[in-house]
């Protein structure tokens, strides 16, 4: 009998390993899946806020997942969704007065994007499709991914707004250091507004799928 | 000539598949039929082809611009010394400006050239003709002191994110040479307001206001007569100053058929309907101004005859048209008088109803079906 007892999974096999790295690349909530697209646009004007951000997401989400994966066989199907809102907006509030306590001016910064977390189609789109049918590690892993793909290319696009867009990164003034102004360069304006950050995104999108052309869609 | 014919025979069969040179070969391609008349035939029935291809298109578009571009050329220069307190001769004048204008042409070509031919080797397509035309109108809508680095970065811009991710010529939902104008007025408001513009190299980086300037602001004493306007001898981006300069070019397009007169008039009908509009509501000085004065100031009548009739961004049926043009009409001189943050309205304007072209389009054809479809059933 004992010998028929399933061996236990260990904990970074390669199934949950590909947990974590798929939603960094192939399957990335941003780029692919096309999700959250609007707080990338809101807050990544700077790298600072867009850090910050991506580390909130990758507490409510890795939080969320665990909480839901718990509670998946108790959670009555029929109201699901408003199980996984009060969750997810608990963990935003705690989020939320934490970041007003320690980091008061990023917290100003980011404004209403903090609460705004309780929409990110990102952290519903995991409750539903991964943590409500998956063990609580696994559902760990998944959120941690999905944050992880998510913050990197929130950061890649902040970093080049700021770059351009102001002349800093993480305001340490590159462009003046440079004394590239001297030379009569101006600061792009447009790299702040928001559309940029989509255009940003599209590229990213663009470069991502003419190395991988199974992203590209059949006509 | 025969010689030249021969040299390219001799070192074609390098540039086709199994060359030496075999990646080049639409660089090639574009070479040998910018030289001679492309040798492609049909293959199966009886079409006749006239050789009125692209090319030819877009050739007599540049042609149809040279009379702005020069006239933009000696206003550069008579506005400079007139502004110095200088007299000098017709041929100084236009000598200046032909100098202050030249290297902006030449980035805008050389960059976007050098774009659309690296993009036909990517992707393994023929060099399209399309940016000849772009590559002409850009220098025609900025203002002459472009730094020529802000003039690159525009046109890599407007190139690659405007043109090539949609696919290339013709394939593109905005205007390139407006999309490079709207990114450097995005970007650089400070050179590209509308209501200022540079003059003059001396006395202080003096930079004169524009008539759109001059009335936003209420400035009506300041204003220019309206024959300074129509023929052009006012401050302004290169190519919009003269509108006559621009309604020779308009006669050009129109004679050739390549440009819509329905596009074109609607445009003048909707911005004069909307003038009228505001002179009937005449809330302040600016409402009040004659309605034809917004089409001779600032880049309406350029935007009109070389901008919005682009067949490749404008509505394509003949109803939709119409309506295209009457809103891009309308909706400049809203702009211009309502919203102080944006002097001029017309690049906009335009670019939004490249936006909604399509949809335009599509309710037009919609509308016809559902009428013959009536048509039908009173039958049966």
């Amino acid at each position: 009998m004992s010998e028929e007892v399933k061996q236990r999974e260990p904990l970074f096999s390669p199934k949950n390993k590909k947990l974590i790295f798929n939603p960094l690349s192939r399957e990335n909530p941003i780029t692919v899946q096309v999700l959250g697209i609007c707080s990338a646009l809101a807050v990544t004007a700077k790298l600072e806020p867009a850090f910050v951000m991506s580390l909130s997401v990758l507490v409510v989400l890795a939080a969320a997942n665990v909480i839901i994966s718990l509670l998946r066989n108790t959670i009555p199907t029929r109201i699901r969704i408003i199980v996984q809102l009060v969750i997810i907006a608990s963990l935003v509030i705690l989020v939320d007065q934490v970041l007003k306590a320690f980091a008061y001016d990023v917290s100003k910064q980011l404004s209403v994007f903090v609460g705004l977390i309780i929409t990110n189609c990102i952290i519903m789109g995991r409750l539903e499709a991964f943590a409500m049918g998956n063990k609580p590690w696994p559902a760990f892993l998944d959120g941690i991914g999905n944050a992880l793909g998510y913050g990197w290319i929130l950061l890649v696009v902040a970093f080049f707004r700021e770059l351009l867009g102001s002349g800093t990164i993480w305001n340490y003034p590159v462009m003046e250091n440079l004394g590239l102004y001297d030379f009569g360069y101006k600061n792009n304006g447009f790299m702040i507004l928001p559309p940029m950050a989509l255009i940003v995104v599209g590229i990213i999108i663009w470069i991502q799928r003419s190395r991988d052309k199974e992203l590209v869609e059949e006509k | 000539m025969k010689a030249l014919r021969n040299y390219i025979d001799k070192i074609k069969p390098q540039f086709q598949k199994g060359g030496k040179f075999e990646k080049l070969e639409s660089t090639f391609e574009a070479f040998e039929s910018f030289l001679f008349v492309p040798d492609k035939v049909t293959f199966k029935g009886s079409h006749i082809r006239d050789s009125f291809d692209m090319k030819r298109a877009m050739i007599v578009v540049v042609v149809a611009v040279l009379p702005a571009l020069l006239f933009g050329m000696w206003n550069t220069g008579f506005q400079h010394f007139k502004s110095l307190g200088e007299t000098v001769g017709f041929w100084d004048q236009f000598l200046y400006g032909f100098l202050k204008v030249l290297p902006i042409i030449i980035v805008s070509y050389v960059v976007g050239l050098g774009i659309e031919f690296a993009f036909a080797q990517a992707r393994g397509h023929e060099v399209n003709e399309g940016y000849l035309v772009t590559g002409m109108l850009i220098p025609l809508i900025v203002p002459p002191d472009i730094p020529l680095w802000m003039l690159t970065i525009a046109i890599v811009f407007a190139v690659v994110i405007g043109k090539e991710v949609f696919g290339g010529t013709g394939m593109n939902i905005l205007n390139p040479a407006l999309t490079a104008r709207a990114f450097l007025f995005f970007a650089y408001p400070q050179d590209m307001s509308g209501d200022k513009v540079w003059i003059a190299d001396k006395a202080d980086a003096f930079s004169g206001a524009t008539p759109l300037g001059d009335a936003l602001v209420g400035n009506f004493e300041n204003f220019q007569s309206a024959s300074d306007m129509f023929f052009g001898f006012i401050p302004g981006s290169v190519g919009e100053t003269s509108t006559i300069a621009i309604l020779i070019g308009a006669v050009i397009l129109l004679f050739t058929g390549i440009a819509s007169w329905r596009v074109m008039l609607s445009v003048f009908v909707g911005g004069y309907l909307m003038g009228l509009i505001f002179n009937w509501a005449g809330a302040n000085e600016y409402m009040n101004i004659p309605p034809y004065y917004h089409l001779i100031m600032g880049g309406f009548a350029f935007g009109a005859v070389f901008m919005a009739t682009d067949p490749v961004t404008a509505a394509q049926t003949k109803k939709g048209m119409y309506i295209y043009g009457i809103l891009i009409g309308m909706i400049a001189v809203l702009i211009r008088v309502v919203n102080p943050a944006y002097p001029e309205g017309m690049m906009l304007a335009i670019l939004l109803m490249n936006v909604f072209a399509p949809l335009i389009d599509h309710y037009v054809i919609e509308a016809n079906i559902k009428r013959r479809l009536k048509r039908i059933k009173v039958k049966a």
